[in-house]
Order: structure tokens, then C-alpha cells, then sequence
């Protein structure tokens, strides 16, 4: 391989402007083609969720009296990137009538780091099989160990034609102390 | 700074190995002419780095690669601009590699001691082609889905090997997931990591044996830095502001509709640099397509490899350049043949016209509110009343029927009309025509039909033709309730501002004028012998009547030719309803046209 040493100093000043021509060239060519692609890739930022809406979940009849959670899927039109599907699982709640005859529903995800969270039947009352975080059966943390910041999310319900459960689905960001609706 | 730019170079050897970079000696000074290897390489990063960009929303499988793309091309954020990029950057790199080997071969960089490195650059150039073949597919739209498949059928008659070799590039005897699987990781995979390990090995080979530098020497030996890299940089820019032009003024790359294999698509061609040998497979015919296909391309590629071969002797590097500008010279030939024909034939431009009306079509209806099923967006076409409806009706329709003169897709049959022309059907127009006594024995309507001499057509000539101004007021009225029965869409606004007149419409019609001695009007009539006029050119009677036109509802034993299109299995239930609904003028309508 044949290496040359620097140029003579008389060329100095047309080298200097070529080097710095050279550099700024140089620089736009690298910096280009992964631009390009930049907006494409914060796209999914300027998405907002589309849930929040109230949903249909079962029929008043399908929760018994007894005050046992019931687990029920939450079917709902969803967008996922270029498909749309109408009425599919997006997700899951708990329902459950109080002493009082409310009903009450609560996300099965983990406000934690998001599992699904079990109901135990035995105990009564939920845990979460990734982290032991354990709530009782109104979804408040049962545990002063937990590691949930937060007991399970509530959703709101409303009787519909007095035989219809709808629940306003939503998720919340993990991990905080506070409820604050995924957007 | 320098305390830690010494520790870092003593621990990586870093100064020593730009100064080799930088400081290569090119005899007789920087030039424009060796700048083609630099433009490769960088449109090469700039394709590694758009693709890596491209595949965060690109998803190879049947039902979602022509989803994705039309994703980044139509709903991402700047997706059309980076797909565009990706798209023309690859034009020019096909362009630059025949400018490159160009410049190798006139200048006689190809000869000893550098045929190594010749046959690397020859073993990139097909490799670059064969990513250039293999995304063509990646949309899985009609364009690349039927080149891919004449491509991929020319391997397949490969001697011996040829039909295994077909099937494991398609992975199958079908062209589906699979396919797009294995050509996604031949391109965005296996290709683009021999290309990248050959140009390291093509750049060391070039740096072992130097540049050879062009005769006679013009200026004294510079270093590749400043100077070359400089040059390299303006050209490397000047080729980023011609694609950059491109990606704009065309706002991307095309997408066309989904790849179907049950629709036809004459409009299928390779990329404009594989149109010669496009063209080259029209003269051989039958079995000799081998020739064509395999045969002379082999020919030609093993001559250019044997160049430094031939270049040992007295006259062969005037042969070899002559060579290479004869293969030029044919490629261009041939290509400027196969763009002729195709601009001179009528039946490709049509193709071309319809294969852009679909691509437009199937993203209005993939940003329509029901959007793109699971299923695939190459349902959205098939379930299309607009796309489907013309079609349907010119194949089994427009023997006897036509469609505003012409048989849906605007072909003039040459047998003259038997039956109404169907187009608005339904309308107050359509039927002030069928009821006005001038037109009713036109070929409009019955005219070419056997009811031209039936009950209906006399009334009209003979009873309406005569009728007071009393009763031609009631008569207008008719045609409105008539036509209120089809509710329409486009007359929706109409039909509710004059309910009054519609209601007056329907007395008429079951009173004065007759309408209800033989035709049936929203009560059960056992004795009607006519078409039933309860719910007229509606969706549902429309379905019916083409369903089985001879239903006593319509014309019983009266029918005239009309095939029983339901009944007898000519059509689905799905076709019938698409025609009827194109028929009426029904289909989806983005806002922007409504």
C-alpha cells in the first residue's frame, strides 16, 4: 500500500477550504439517510389510544348475587395499525356486586408492571403471579409488602336497560402511585 | 481533547488506520471519473439504513406486506418520503453499477493483477440485482407479485435443477406467506451481508493493487484526501439531490393494488432495468425460451468474466470494451423496443390505466370507516361494488344489457342491445324515459326485447301518448312514488323534501292510472301478471329480480331470455348483490368526493 505524507504548505489555504468543504459534505451524507426516517419512527408518539369508551361487557343476569368476582372479556372494535378489527377481546375485568348490590368492576392488569392478575377463590382476594402483589376483593392492596404502588385500577360501570353491564375500559400507566389513563 | 484522543488512539490504533485511509496515493491526481465506487457505497449505507428504518413497520406475510406498505406509504408520519427514498436510491444503484463497470473496463482496472477483484465487483453486481428482484415483491401488490412470478417461473426451467430450485425460492408451489418470508430475509438479510463482506473484500483488493490510474497522468499524485474525498462528496450529494427530486415530485414509490392471483393483470412488467431481457424472451418462442432466459444472458456474463482473460491478448481490451458497449448497446435496444410496444398497444395502456384506478380505489376504501379487514385489503377490491360491479355486468350482463351506451367498462359490444339499458336504473329519470311513449320501443329500453311487443310498451304508446295535462301531472307523480321505492341514495334528499307528491304518487298508482290492473303494489295481488312494483329497483328487488327473473313476481313465464343468475349458479349472492349495488350507483365514496 502506497501512503503519501501531507501536502506541500504552499497549497495550504485551498486545502484548508477543500478539508472543510470535504467535512460538511461529509457530515449531510451521513446525517441524511437516518433522518429520513426520523418522523416515520416518533410516528406511534402522535397516536392517541382510542379506548376510554363505555363497552358492554356482560348481562346483568350473567354475575350472581354472591359477591364472587367474575372474570369477563371486554370486546371492543380495535384498531391495530392498518386492520381494524370490529368487536374483538381487547381485554379483561373482574366484576363483582358488593354487599351493597353495586357492582363493581376492576382491570385484571397489574398496576404494577402489568400482569394478569389471578382471583383466588381459596383466599378470597387477587394476587399477581409475577411479583406476589396481593388485593383484596375490593382491589386495594391487601399487603404492606406489595410491590403494586397502587391497588387494582376501578373502572366505571353503568346498568344499561337494567339488564346490561357496561364498564368504560381503560388502561393505566404502571408502576405509579397515581391512575393515569393510558393515552 | 488531546490527552484523551492519544489514550484512545493508543488503545485502538485509530490515527494510523485513517492516515491509510486517507492518505491512499492517486497517481495524476483526483478525478472525476473514480467516483462510482464511493456513489455505490454510499447508496449501498443509504439502503441498509432506509431498509433497517422501513423494517420497523414492515410485516412480510400475504395478508400483511401490502398492508404495512401502503401503512408507511399513506398513514405513517414521512413513511412515503423514507420508502421513497429506499426506492429510487435502488434505481440509481443499478445505474451506477453499469457506470462503474463502465469506467473499470474502458480504463483497464479489470486486467492482472486486479481480476480478483473484478470478479468481486461482478459477483456484487448480481447480488445488488438480486436485491433489486427480490423487493420488488416485498408490496406484494399486483406489479410485483406477477413479475416475481415470471421471474421466479424463468428459474424454474433451469435444466434439471430448475423445478426444485423454483420451489425453494417460493417455499412451496404457491406463491404466499412463505414467499414473502424468504424473499424478506434474502433482501433485508442474506443479501445485503454478502454485499456488505464483498465490498470490504472489493475495497482491500482495490487498496492492495491501488488505483489504476488514467492515462496520461494530468496533474502531479495526489492524496485520496482532501481532494477525491471532496469529489466523492459532490457527486455522493448530487445523486441524494436527484433521488431526493424523485421521492418529492412523485410523493414515493408506486403501490398498486393487492396481489390477486384471480385478477388479471396485463399491466405486469420488471423494473425498467430488467425490461431487455423482458423484451429479449419475446423472440424466443415455445421451448427455445431457454435461450433467451438462460442461455445468451449466461453467455454474455461468462464473457465478462473471462475479460482479464481476454485481455492478454494483442487486441483484447479493444474487444472487451467493444463487447461491453455492444451488450449496452443491445440492452438499450431492447428496452427502448419493449417501451414502444408497450406504448403503442392499446391493451397495456388500458391495463396501465386500470391497474392505477384500482391502486387509487383500494386506499380510498382502506381509509374508509370499515378500513382493512384481518383478512387482507385484497378482499376491499373483490367486495368493491365499483371495482366488481362493471366487471360482472360486462361479462354476463352485457350481451343483451347496457350501461350507458357501453357494457360497464366502457367497450361497445358489437351485437346491438336486446335489453334497457341499465344505467340509473330506478331514477325518476331512468323511468320518465321507460314511461314516455317516444322512448319506451327504443333500444333503451325494450326496444331489442320481446316486450317491445308486450302489454306494457302498448299502454305506454298507446295510453300515455294521449294523456290530459291532468293526467300527466299525476303521471309525474307516479314516477316520483316509483322511484321513491328504490331508495336511492342519490335521491335520498329529494325523496324527503316531496313526501307529499310521493304520497299523492302512490295513490295515482293504485287508482287512475291503472298501474295496479296488472302489476302488484305493496298488496299480496295473486292475479298480478306483471313485475311486482313494491319496493322498484330497490337493493333487495334489484337481487331478486336478477336472482330469478322469472319468479311470478317478475315475469313469471313472461321472461324474456334473462337468465336465472341465483338460481341457476351463474352468480354468488355476493356478485349479484355487488352488481345490484353498482347498478344503483351505491358504493363507498370518500368525503372529499361526497
Amino acid at each position: 500500500m502506497s501512503t503519501m505524507p501531507h501536502p506541500p504548505p504552499d497549497d495550504n489555504r485551498r486545502d484548508f477550504f477543500k478539508k472543510t468543504s470535504a467535512i460538511v459534505a461529509g457530515g449531510i451524507l451521513a446525517a441524511a439517510p437516518p433522518l429520513a426516517g426520523v418522523p416515520m419512527i416518533l410516528d406511534p408518539l402522535r397516536r392517541k389510544s382510542d379506548a376510554g369508551a363505555f363497552v358492554r361487557v356482560a348481562a346483568l343476569a350473567a354475575l350472581p348475587n354472591d359477591g364472587v368476582p367474575r372474570k369477563f372479556a371486554v370486546l371492543a372494535d380495535r384498531r391495530d395499525a392498518w386492520n381494524k378489527f370490529p368487536r374483538t377481546p381487547v381485554g379483561a375485568v373482574y366484576l363483582r356486586r358488593t354487599p351493597e348490590g353495586r357492582i363493581e368492576a376492576l382491570n385484571v392488569v397489574c398496576p404494577h408492571a402489568g400482569c394478569f392478575i389471578d382471583f383466588l377463590a381459596a383466599k378470597p382476594g387477587y394476587f399477581c403471579p409475577c411479583h406476589n402483589s396481593a388485593f383484596a376483593l375490593d382491589g386495594s392492596i391487601a399487603d404492606a409488602k406489595s410491590p403494586s404502588a397502587r391497588g387494582m385500577d376501578s373502572l366505571e360501570v353503568e346498568v344499561r336497560n337494567e339488564t346490561e353491564i357496561w364498564v368504560r375500559y381503560q388502561n393505566f400507566e404502571a408502576g405509579k402511585k397515581e391512575k393515569i389513563p393510558l393515552a | 481533547m488531546k490527552a484523551l484522543l492519544d489514550w484512545f488512539d493508543h488503545r485502538t490504533g485509530a490515527r494510523k488506520l485513517l492516515h491509510e485511509a486517507l492518505f491512499e496515493n492517486i497517481p495524476g491526481g483526483a478525478r472525476w471519473r473514480y467516483v462510482w465506487g464511493s456513489m455505490l457505497t454510499f447508496a449501498f449505507s443509504v439502503q441498509v439504513i432506509t431498509g433497517l428504518l422501513l423494517w420497523t413497520s414492515y410485516n412480510p406475510s400475504s395478508t400483511t406486506a401490502w398492508e404495512s406498505v401502503y401503512y408507511i406509504q399513506h398513514e405513517l408520519w414521512g413513511g412515503w418520503f423514507l420508502r421513497g427514498v429506499h426506492h429510487y436510491t435502488a434505481q440509481f444503484m443499478t445505474l451506477l453499477l453499469v457506470l462503474h463497470l463502465m469506467q473499470v473496463v474502458i480504463d483497464g482496472a479489470y486486467k492482472a493483477p486486479r481480476e480478483m477483484n473484478f470478479w468481486f465487483g461482478l459477483i456484487l453486481f448480481k447480488l445488488v440485482l438480486a436485491l433489486s428482484l427480490t423487493g420488488y415483491l416485498l408490496p406484494w401488490d399486483q406489479k410485483g407479485f406477477w413479475a416475481t412470478k415470471v421471474a421466479t417461473n424463468i428459474a424454474g426451467i433451469t435444466p434439471v435443477i430448475g423445478p426444485s430450485l423454483q420451489k425453494l425460492i417460493i417455499g412451496g408451489t404457491d406463491y404466499g406467506h412463505q414467499t414473502l418470508s424468504r424473499f424478506f430475509a434474502l433482501h433485508a438479510g442474506i443479501l445485503p451481508l454478502l454485499i456488505g463482506l464483498l465490498i470490504v473484500g472489493h475495497i482491500y483488493l482495490f487498496r492492495r493493487h491501488g488505483i489504476t490510474a488514467k492515462q496520461p497522468l494530468r496533474k502531479r499524485d495526489a492524496a485520496f484526501w482532501p481532494d477525491q474525498v471532496l469529489k466523492d462528496g459532490v457527486a455522493c450529494l448530487a445523486l441524494m439531490a436527484a433521488v431526493l427530486f424523485l421521492v418529492i415530485r412523485t410523493r414515493g414509490g408506486e403501490l398498486g393494488a393487492p396481489a390477486d392471483p384471480t385478477e388479471p393483470f396485463s399491466a405486469a412488467r420488471p423494473e425498467w432495468y430488467f425490461l431487455f431481457l423482458f423484451q429479449l424472451l419475446k423472440y424466443f418462442p415455445g421451448t427455445t425460451e431457454i435461450i433467451g432466459a438462460i442461455i445468451l444472458p449466461g453467455l454474455a456474463a461468462t464473457v465478462v468474466f473471462l475479460m482479464p482473460f481476454i485481455a492478454r491478448w494483442r487486441l483484447g481490451h479493444t474487444f472487451n470494451v467493444c463487447f461491453l458497449f455492444m451488450l449496452l448497446g443491445i440492452a438499450g435496444l431492447l428496452t427502448g423496443l419493449a417501451l414502444r410496444q408497450d406504448g403503442r398497444d392499446p391493451l397495456f395502456l388500458a391495463s396501465e390505466k386500470d391497474a392505477e384506478a384500482q391502486a387509487q380505489r383500494v386506499v380510498e376504501l382502506a381509509q374508509s370507516p370499515t378500513g382493512i379487514p384481518p383478512t387482507g385489503a385484497v378482499n376491499l377490491l373483490r367486495n368493491d361494488p365499483l371495482t366488481q360491479g362493471p366487471k360482472i355486468f360486462a361479462k354476463n350482463c352485457a350481451s343483451c344489457h347496457r350501461y350507458g351506451g357501453h357494457d360497464g367498462l366502457g367497450h361497445e359490444p358489437t351485437d346491438p342491445p336486446s335489453a334497457p339499458d341499465l344505467k340509473g336504473i330506478g331514477t325518476r329519470a331512468w323511468i320518465s324515459g321507460f314511461l314516455d311513449p317516444q322512448k319506451i320501443v327504443s333500444s333503451n329500453y325494450f326496444g331489442g326485447s320481446r316486450h317491445k311487443d308486450g302489454k306494457m310498451a302498448g299502454f305506454v304508446q298507446k295510453k300515455v301518448s294521449q294523456y290530459s295535462n291532468e293526467q300527466r301531472d299525476q303521471l309525474t307523480k307516479v314516477i316520483a312514488a316509483l322511484s321513491a321505492e328504490a331508495n336511492l341514495e342519490s335521491q335520498k334528499e329529494l325523496d324527503a323534501r316531496e313526501s307529499g307528491l310521493i304520497e299523492d304518487g302512490r295513490k295515482w298508482l293504485r287508482s287512475e292510472l291503472g298501474c295496479t290492473d296488472c302489476h302488484q303494489f305493496r298488496v299480496k295481488d295473486e292475479d298480478a301478471t306483471a313485475p311486482d312494483l313494491t319496493g322498484y329497483g330497490s337493493k333487495d328487488w334489484l337481487v331478486r329480480f336478477i336472482s330469478n327473473p322469472a319468479h311470478p313476481d317478475f315475469y313469471g313465464k313472461k321472461n324474456d331470455r334473462m337468465p336465472r343468475y341465483a338460481d341457476d349458479g351463474v352468480l354468488t349472492e355476493a356478485q349479484i348483490s355487488m352488481v345490484a349495488d353498482w347498478l344503483r350507483g351505491e358504493w363507498f365514496r370518500p368525503l372529499a368526493e361526497r
